[in-house]
This record gives C-alpha cells, structure tokens and sequence, in this order.
C-alpha cells in the first residue's frame, strides 16, 4: 500500500472536505477544506488507515493572503511505513482551531509551540499555555510582521524576588547598582544605610564632576 | 516446669519503626493527617537537567504527584533566522542544534535541502559515503557522551573519564576533517566543504578500533554493575503504545520495543547498501534505552568501517554551478562561473516553490526539516521538528508514580539536549 492509496481512502470518507491529493517529491499532500473537522479527519486517519505516529504539526505564516495562516499536520504510519500530509487554513479573524490532543497525546507541546510562535489558539487544548517565550509575553514571534530583530518588551523579574541569605552581606554583589563600583561589596561602608551611602556617594561625586574632576577617582576616595 | 508455646515475636528494625505512622490521638479522624504536597523546583541550572530544562515537581513524600517540564531557556530564534538568510547561510546555526552531534546536523539540513532542490538522488558517491560516516562518528560521539554523563548521573564516574577520552579523539578527527571541533558546519547544499585530508581514513580505522575496547570496557563497568542495575531496570518505563502516541523517536522509542530507525525504513544516503542491525529493546526502561544507546555504537562502527572499505573516488560536489560554488580558479577566470558564484552567494540557490519534510535518523531521534518555499533563495518558513523537544513532552506523564530520586535516572536516560529542544 502507498501513501496515495491511502490518501485516497482518506479523501473517500470525506466527500466533498478533501482535495485532490498532490504528490511533490514523493510526499503526498492532502488539504482539508474546513479546519474545524480535523480532530475527525485525524482519528479516522489513526484508527482506520493505521496512522499511528504523529511526526509534528506547524504553522506557515501567508502575509497578505487570506486565510493568511495554515496549519500543516505530518503523519506516519509504523505499520504501512507511509507518510501523509494533511493542511487546513485558519483565518485572521478567527485564529482559532480545534485540538488533535485527543487523537496523539504528542499534539500538546506541537500546538503549545504554534500558540507561543505564531499565535493560533487551539479550542480544547488541555494546558495552552506560551511554551518557549515566557509568560506575558505580548508579540507573536514566528508571524512575517514581527521583525527579525525583535521589539523591546519587558522582560519578567527574576525568578527570586524576596532577599537571598545572604543579601546586604559582605560577600554578596548587590542587583542593580549603578555601575560596577556601586555593585562591588568590598568597597560598601558597612554601618551606612544603604540608600543614605548611594545618595553621599553620589553627591561627592557630582561635586567633584563641578571641580571638573570629571575622570577622576570614582565614588570612593583611597584614605591618605 | 513446662515448655511454653512457641510463638512469633515482632520485632521491627529501626527503619521500619521510623517510616511507621504515628498513632492517631484518639477521636481524630485519619483524614486531617494527610501531609501537604509540595512544589519542588529543579532547574534551569542543575547538573542533571543536562542544560537548561526546569521541572516543577509536585511532591508527596519522596513520591511525584505531578510533573510539569518548562523548556524554552535556549531560545533562540532559530527558525525565524532561516527566514531570512539563504540556504547555505543557515548552515553554521544546525551546528547549534544538537550541539553534541553538528555533524549529523549539517548532513540533515542539506539532505533536506536538497530533496526540495531534487538533487537528493545525484550526489557523488564519495560524497554520500564521507556524510554517512560523519552521520555514524557523530552518533559514537553523542551516545559517548549521553552513557558517560548518565553514568555520572547515577553514581559512576569513571565511565565518564573513559568516553570522553574517546570523544576527544573523534573531535580531533573532526578537526582535521572540517577545520573545526564542535562548530563544523561541513555540508553545503549539493555536497562538502573540503574533502577528506590525506592519511584521514586511517586516523579514523585506528580510532575506531580503540572506541571498540573502550565501549566494551564501558559495558564492563555498567551492564553487571549492581548499582547501576536497580537505579535503571524497571525504572522510567514507557510502553510501546504509550511511546508511540507521545512520538518519541530514536534510542527512546527503540527502547520501548519498536523497529523502527529512519535508516532502514527509508534509507537515505547509501545507508541501504551498508549491514547494519538496528537493536531494540523489551521492557522501555532506562536500561533498555541505555542498552539500545550500547548497541548503537557498535553497529555505527561497523557502518564505518564498510564506508571506509568501500570508500570510492570521484568529486564530493554535485556538478552543477547553480547550486554548489564552482572552483575559485575558474571564478577568477571565466564569465559564467564568476556570474554562478555572485548569484549564489548573494542570492542563494534557487529554489522551486513546493514544501519537503525530511526526517533524519539523528542520535537522539527523529530531526526533522520541512522547508515551506515560495521559490528563491530563502526559505518562506522552515520548521525544525527536534527530537529532544518531543522526547521531553512525555516527563509530565512518566514522572508521577516515581521517586524524585529516579528523576534524575530517568532524565539521563533520555539524553535531551536543549539547544535542540529550545531551538
């Protein structure tokens, strides 16, 4: 059996919602015409044709065009050894499909990972959450509109945000200074306050910037 | 005086007696003495994570309630980079896919390539066969290191030291045959960078017939080793049904029991002329899979070795200026090998509209590019279908049930690597 013969069994269960099959360089390819019957395509493809394998699912961003997004599913059978493409078109507007989860449990990070990159929300998903990017992040990376450079967001706090052990200690560099020297541990003036020795130290230096000392030594004078 | 009758004492030892719950004061119902769940965090940086995976651990006890694996600290972009280079340029970033096997990367990338071009069937012949050894040395070195690190992970540390010594000298061949240890990035689209140097091919025998040993003396330390034994067998198993619907690939499907190795299905290269035995195993523990890695190794040298027997003369590059460079001294020289060589560099080879999978037997699984073009020199959206990243989805439905001191056996016989999973 060839992945054509199979193609067209596929085709024949559902007159009218599959095209044609297309063959380009020994890989068949089906389209199915409404997106939100593919969970039914998919499970009649796994249980009667023996498709058993889901090799990945992914998205193609068509910029301008309209459905501008398609979904492109890649099956495999281990018992006929052959492979099959299905694709679906998902429009703007709805950016919005029904989950495969139901047919291969393997369907959750592949549709996790569209969400994150491109933005298609699957209806049914157990846990569609952002998978690569981190949560809260606005933009959609993987669509044509997103530039390659990227845009400016912010980034999340880090993952610790009460007072390490050690936090305020001799030993111990301290976040977010104003440059390297403020940060150094070693030359903090251990019984200060920590905002009042920032503020001081800043002051002496503008005074000395006004006594045009301006390369000098930095906030710290070395005893005589 | 009579004898009494026998009769049975209970005495407990001093563990028994500790793990044994405290007596109910009376008048409490059992229910309220159930202990709280707690969250464990491991990772992004910790030893077993192998990189940068994070797992939140729900814990009872010592025993895992829920798993939930957060990946996605390498990202990088990698897909969105190919958009907008050409072909040949994407070429260095597969390096950084699985990091611990370039090689076989690179021979992935330009065998996809190249199916889209339809140029997959006339590579020269020496060129298949110096990619299929690159393929075969870059699964010794990645399995070398995933058993020697696993080992680490469980207790044994000398395996490690005796893989790595080995994996030294496969870098050092890489060296002399890419110009690079760990960054080859040696295919182009339609053949190599260079041919294999002089004298090449019998550094390569003589390695090959120590890694030989040292894999043996590997097994020696592992296979028998009681330690080893109970943290592995019976540990982490995954049915063959379960291993399918996850779409696990590679040594961790083959673990579990099923034949199938991209080699031999559909054999790509000249991997159909060569003898080779793809090794299975029974049960899909982390001893089986660690077994099957074993294995593994020791039919890539046998594929070696029959590459290097048979390896034939000839040019590496398929001869069409249109998608290969032409030589430099005919660009110097001659009108429409200068024009090939600007086209292709600053346009890249051209490619027909259409969209390819291709699936590779890497040694971690199944990598996989499906290239979406529109005609022209880049591609319009190409994915990269990564073994780890697929491998790992499974830990949410393998880690409950097991100790969390199994996790990091189990993460270890998995041999993920995130820079692949990440992208």
């Amino acid at each position: 059996m060839t992945a054509l013969d199979l193609a067209q069994q596929l085709k024949a269960q559902f007159p009218g919602l599959i095209s044609e099959p297309v063959e380009f360089r020994g890989e068949v390819t089906l389209k199915v015409s409404d997106a939100e019957r593919m969970p039914e395509v998919c499970a009649l493809a796994k249980r009667e044709l023996g498709f058993d394998y889901l090799v990945d699912i992914t998205s193609v961003d068509n910029y301008g065009d309209d459905p501008r997004f398609m979904l492109v599913y890649h099956l495999y059978g281990y018992g006929h050894h052959c492979a099959l493409r299905l694709k679906t078109d998902v429009s703007e507007e709805k950016g919005e499909a029904p989950t495969v989860t139901g047919v291969w449990r393997t369907a959750d990070w592949h549709e996790r990972e569209i969400y994150d990159m491109m933005g298609i929300r699957f209806r049914g998903h157990p846990d569609l959450r952002r998978i690569l990017m981190w949560e809260g992040y606005p933009y959609f990376p993987l669509r044509k509109d997103f530039p390659l450079a990227g845009k400016p967001t912010d980034v999340p706090d880090v993952a610790f945000t009460e007072a390490a052990p050690l936090a305020g200690g001799p030993f111990v560099t301290i976040a977010g200074g104003k440059d390297t020297i403020a940060r150094e541990p070693r030359v903090r003036i251990p019984d200060a306050d920590a905002l009042e020795t920032n503020a001081r130290l800043e002051r002496r230096h503008d005074i000395k910037e006004a006594h045009g000392h301006s390369h000098g030594p930095g906030p710290i004078e070395p005893k005589r | 005086m009579t004898m009494s009758e026998p009769r049975d004492i209970e005495f407990k030892d001093a563990a028994a007696r500790v793990a044994e719950p405290a007596p109910l004061p009376p008048g409490q119902p059992p229910g309220e003495l159930e202990g709280e769940k707690m969250v464990l965090n491991v990772g992004p940086s910790h030893p077993a994570t192998h990189g940068v995976l994070r797992l939140v651990l729900e814990l009872d006890g010592e025993i895992i309630t829920e798993a939930r694996p957060e990946v996605g600290y390498l990202h990088r972009g990698d897909e969105k980079i190919a958009e907008n280079f050409t072909y040949t340029q994407f070429i260095p970033y597969t390096d950084r896919l699985d990091y611990l096997a370039p090689l076989a990367n690179n021979v992935a990338y330009a065998l996809a390539v190249e199916k889209l071009l339809g140029i997959d069937l006339q590579l020269p012949p020496r060129c298949q066969y110096i990619r299929v050894i690159c393929c075969e040395l870059a699964r010794i070195s990645s399995h070398l290191l995933g058993v020697g690190c696993y080992a680490m992970d469980v207790g044994a540390m000398t395996v490690f030291l005796h893989t790595f010594t080995e994996r030294e000298k496969i870098h050092n061949l890489c060296e002399s045959l890419t110009g690079a240890r760990f960054t080859t990035a040696y295919t182009r689209i339609g053949g190599l960078s260079r041919d294999m140097p002089p004298g090449w091919a019998e550094q390569c025998r003589k390695f090959l017939n120590e890694v030989v040993v040292d894999i043996d003396e590997t097994e020696t330390f592992l296979t028998r080793n009681r330690i080893f034994v109970d943290r592995t067998q019976g540990v982490g198993v995954i049915p063959r049904e379960v291993a399918i619907d996850y779409g696990l690939s590679g040594p961790n499907l083959r673990g579990s029991g099923v034949e199938h190795d991209l080699r031999k299905a559909h054999p790509y290269l000249i991997y159909d002329q060569l003898k080779f035995d793809v090794p299975v195993g029974t049960t899909g523990d982390c001893y089986d899979r660690y077994l099957v890695r074993m294995e593994e190794m020791r039919q890539s040298v046998r594929i070696v070795h029959q590459c290097l027997d048979q390896l034939p003369g000839g040019p590496i590059n398929v001869p069409d200026g249109k998608i290969v460079l032409p030589p430099k001294d005919r660009v110097l020289t001659r009108m429409e090998e200068l024009i090939h060589h600007f086209i292709n560099v600053t346009q890249g080879v051209n490619a027909p509209p259409g969209e390819i999978y291709f699936g590779h037997e890497n040694p971690k699984g199944e990598l996989g590019f499906y290239i979406n073009s529109k005609g022209g020199g880049t591609p319009h959206r190409l994915k990269i279908r990564s073994p780890s990243f697929v491998n790992l989805s499974i830990l949410s439905w393998l880690l409950p049930r097991h100790m969390l001191s199994d996790v990091v056996a189990i993460l270890g016989s998995f041999d993920f690597v995130m820079g692949e999973c990440d992208r």
